[in-house]
């Protein structure tokens, strides 16, 4: 399954450095015809991932030369339509480390697809073909990836072959792409011929750049501990075991943070305290455990405790029946209103109705169907213990159930109790509002554009003042205001526009006490805007 | 900081899986084919629940055409776990049915699938937990980790659940039941070094010895079933090899092997270059023969 060289090979050495190899998961998105399929197939033919009698048989069903996009279509729906219809899975190694594809393809129902690729991934590939340049799906690609708060992307400008490897053509998409996404990667590809995929390419020595393959080799992974700040723990409840020897336990998958025995916990919705007192596995106890391990903790004393409950250190989560939460919708029949839904969140299902919506996309939004984005107020029967996505994903994320189809129709990205992130809450506090006229610049387009949506946030006058000249540098679209009213609502909504309002107003979520250092409550606020996700 | 290796993140991720199953279901089943991702389902599982019980009872599917080893191996390990093992065959089916007389595809019909289906509504069960992994076949890297199947056992590729996050929706309509793949992500070779890690008890064909085989070509059949037609003349000879993958002895044709223990496997595996249902019979027909049984409710 490797590509290994006439060294003597040791299979001890070979399992020692298998254990201790990691995972990355990533997702790939472009249109139809990009060549995301000959990529997938160049990336595990090149890395020796497929057998022999798969390649046998991807021989016999190509036209003359080996057609690589074979490898990875599937269904035989698909392969009488030509096209790939749904997520799929692919596995490979290289000595480095152990990769997971989710392989969404790129026709209409991509929005759908690329969330649901994108909602375990922890890198995008976006593919750009060299000679369409940046296209309207490839912002909406880098936005969705955005949404669902994947912390790598790779832009794979491909097909660079039919464009006489031109380092004019890969400036000027980096040039046009780099605004949508300030972090990405810029990598220049042939996937049929294979340049910079696995090896990096002789007919493109203007590019500096590790191959695409070592780059996703030697990314560095961020873990969910990290992310999420010192003393941050969060742990929801799968399940309590109990033996006949009076054992009591506690089953589930961290969902953020670091635990160890002896550590104090608040079990929500009790909100009753209690140590840690062991962390037990089936290979014995631990002294320590992180996200995303499952384990059994024990406490040091009784709890009522069952599933979907939460146990938490660190910042105490938001605790709220009516939130707001940013949508894709996924399935062919339309959002209603008012409909009691059942939304899943960690291990808790809850019923749920959306009280008002708003597009992303456009101004008014009563609606909201297949492949739309939008921002949801929601209301459930019980309350939710929850952060916000931007700052975790495992109890940040939901998804919404239609409970006479069973289908899942929605992906939910909480945002926050009050705060509606990109959505401005307006004056009445319902999400219904109107802007002003229709314009040919959408709201999307902004978002990609400056990194962030319509937003507004208190702040006292002289923070926000270092913290404009913080968010412009980062390329937001910026402003100070200092009344919040419907006038400068309309404003917001229609220029896209991240609003730092210093009047009093308590309609607007704010990062909260703040420093007397005005720099230090400037990089508090900012962290704020992270971490509710309007950045 | 914990830096968690690939099978450790593999182990969390199915050990929630697990968990959410017997959780959100009324009658869970595990289906346990004997096999090494059988083997590691079971592990699994005890890790999930440790220290209590594994709360589902184990169905195995015995066609009566497994290998002898494999039932001996079956029923001692239930005993050492002490889990409850529910074992089915189709009795009716069975006097008549053997793939030579029927056709592989006609045997598997009735033996396993018919088999399978006909335990599920006896047994009430509403999830089914199998040790299908996605890298097994083309086919079925697309499917879900909660996989529906409408009221006849039957899997519609194009009517499938959008799945996100590790939130998992069990929801079911009376009749429909949901197999769960919780080594859905797994490769043969995390498997394998999975087995290793662990010291999971795996079947003793999997390790190569001398075992009396038929030899016809590249392929060597076990002469375990007395209905095996062999040729004039023809007399099993005594050959060193191993099953890549285990099922039926009329239908699973054994590999050349020197590998009797698991680095030896684990180091074929990484020089070997077929995939490993290759040797079973039963995916010898028309590319995509999975994805046809698959509709038709096989496992
Ligand atoms: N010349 C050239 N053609 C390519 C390249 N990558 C893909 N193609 C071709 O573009 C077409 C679409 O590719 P495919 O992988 O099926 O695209 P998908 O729809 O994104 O999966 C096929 O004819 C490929 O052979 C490339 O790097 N160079």
């Amino acid at each position: 399954m490797f590509a290994r060289a006439a060294e003597p090979f040791s299979i001890e050495s070979f399992l020692a450095e298998e254990q201790s190899k990691d995972l990355l998961r990533f997702t790939t998105a472009g249109s139809v015809d990009d060549g995301k399929s000959t990529l997938i197939g160049r990336l595990l033919y090149d890395s020796k991932a497929v057998y022999e009698d798969q390649i046998r048989a991807v021989k016999r069903a190509s036209a003359g030369e080996l057609d690589l996009a074979l490898f990875t279509d599937g269904l035989r729906a698909e392969r009488e339509q030509g096209i790939t219809i749904d997520v799929a899975y692919r596995y490979f190694a290289t000595a480095r480390r152990k990769f997971i594809i989710a392989d969404t393809p790129g026709h209409e129902e991509y929005t759908r697809n690329m969330a649901t690729g994108a909602s375990t991934a922890d890198l995008a590939i976006i593919l750009i073909d060299a000679r369409h340049g940046v296209q309207p799906q490839s912002r909406r690609h880098a936005f969705i990836a955005a949404l669902l708060g994947i912390p790598n992307i790779v832009v794979a400008v491909n097909k660079m072959d039919l464009v006489d490897y031109s380092h004019a053509v890969f400036l000027a998409i980096e040039r046009e792409f780099r605004p949508l996404h300030p972090r990405a990667w810029f990598v220049p590809i042939s996937a049929r011929e294979g340049d910079n995929v696995v090896r990096p390419s002789r007919r493109m020595p203007w590019f500096q750049g590790p191959a695409l393959l070592e780059y996703l080799e030697t990314v560095p992974l961020a873990s969910t501990g990290e992310l999420s700040g010192p003393g941050f723990f969060r742990f929801p409840v799968q399940r309590a075991i109990r033996t006949n020897h009076g054992f009591r336990g506690y089953a589930g998958q961290i969902a953020a943070g670091l635990v160890r025995p002896g550590d104090e916990v608040t079990a929500l919705p009790s909100g009753r305290r209690a140590r840690v007192k062991s962390i037990e596995t089936f290979d014995g106890r631990l002294n320590e455990a992180a996200a995303p391990m499952s384990v059994t903790l024990t406490l040091d004393r009784e709890l009522d405790i069952s599933r979907g409950d939460l146990l938490t250190a660190g910042d105490p989560p938001q605790v709220a029946r009516s939130f707001a939460a940013r949508a894709v919708w996924m399935h062919a029949d339309p959002l209603t209103p008012a409909k009691p839904y059942l939304l899943k969140h960690t291990c808790q299902t809850v019923s749920a109705t959306v009280s008002a919506v708003r597009s992303l996309e456009g101004d008014t939004a009563d609606r909201l169907a297949l492949n739309d984005l939008g921002v949801l107020a929601i209301e459930t029967s019980r309350p939710l213990y929850f952060d916000p996505y931007g700052r975790n994903r495992a109890t940040g994320s939901a998804i919404l159930i239609d409970p006479h189809t069973n289908a899942t129709i929605a992906a939910l990205m909480l945002v926050g109790a009050e705060g509606v992130g990109q959505a401005v809450p307006p004056a009445d506090r319902r999400m219904t509002g109107k802007t002003a006229c229709p314009t040919p610049v959408t709201l999307l387009e902004r978002a990609s554009r400056f990194g962030h949506g319509p937003a507004a946030i208190a702040l006292r006058g002289s923070a926000a003042r270092k913290l404009e000249r913080l968010l412009f540098d980062r390329g937001a679209n910026v402003a100070v205001l200092t009344h919040w009213d419907d006038a400068a609502r309309v404003l917001v909504e229609s220029a896209g526009l991240l609003a730092l309002v210093t009047g009093h107003s308590h309609a607007l979520p704010s990062p909260g006490a703040l420093p007397a250092d005005d720099d230090a409550a400037a990089a508090k606020a900012l962290a704020f805007l992270l971490e509710t996700g309007i950045l | 900081m914990i830096a968690l290796s690939h099978l450790q993140r593999l182990e969390a991720e199915s050990i929630h899986i697990l968990r959410e199953v017997a959780a959100e279901f009324q009658r869970p089943v595990m289906l346990y084919s004997i096999g090494k991702d059988s083997s590691v389902m079971l592990r699994l599982a005890q890790k999930a629940f440790h220290p209590g019980p594994i709360p589902f009872p184990l169905l195995h599917i015995d066609t009566g055409y497994k290998f002898h080893e494999m039932i001996a191996f079956r029923d001692q390990q239930a005993a050492r776990i002490g889990i409850q093992l529910l074992v089915h065959t189709n009795r009716a089916a069975l006097a008549g049915t053997n793939p030579f007389r029927v056709g592989v595809s006609r045997c598997c019909q009735l033996l396993k699938t018919q088999a399978l289906l006909d335990a599920l509504r006896e047994g009430g069960f509403d999830a089914a937990l199998g040790g299908a992994r996605r890298d097994e076949e083309k086919s079925r890297a697309k499917e879900r980790i909660f996989s529906v199947r409408d009221a006849s056992g039957q899997w519609d590729p194009k009517n499938q659940r959008p799945e996100l996050w590790n939130l998992y929706n069990s929801r079911i309509r009376p009749g429909e039941s949901i197999r769960v793949f919780p080594l859905s992500n797994w490769t043969e070779l995390d498997v394998w070094q999975y087995i290793h890690l662990e010291s999971i008890p795996i079947v003793p064909l999997y390790f190569a010895a001398l075992r009396p085989m038929l030899v016809r070509g590249d392929t060597l059949l076990s002469p375990e079933q007395p209905f095996i037609p062999t040729l004039p003349g023809e007399k099993p000879r005594l050959v060193r090899c191993r099953m890549r993958s285990l099922g039926c002895s009329p239908c699973t044709g054994a590999i050349r092997s020197d590998a009797d223990t698991l680095p030896k496997i684990i180091a074929e595996l990484i020089s070997f270059r077929r995939s490993e249902r290759e040797n079973r019979v039963i995916d010898h027909d028309v590319e995509g023969s999975m994805e046809l049984k698959k509709r038709e409710g096989y496992f």
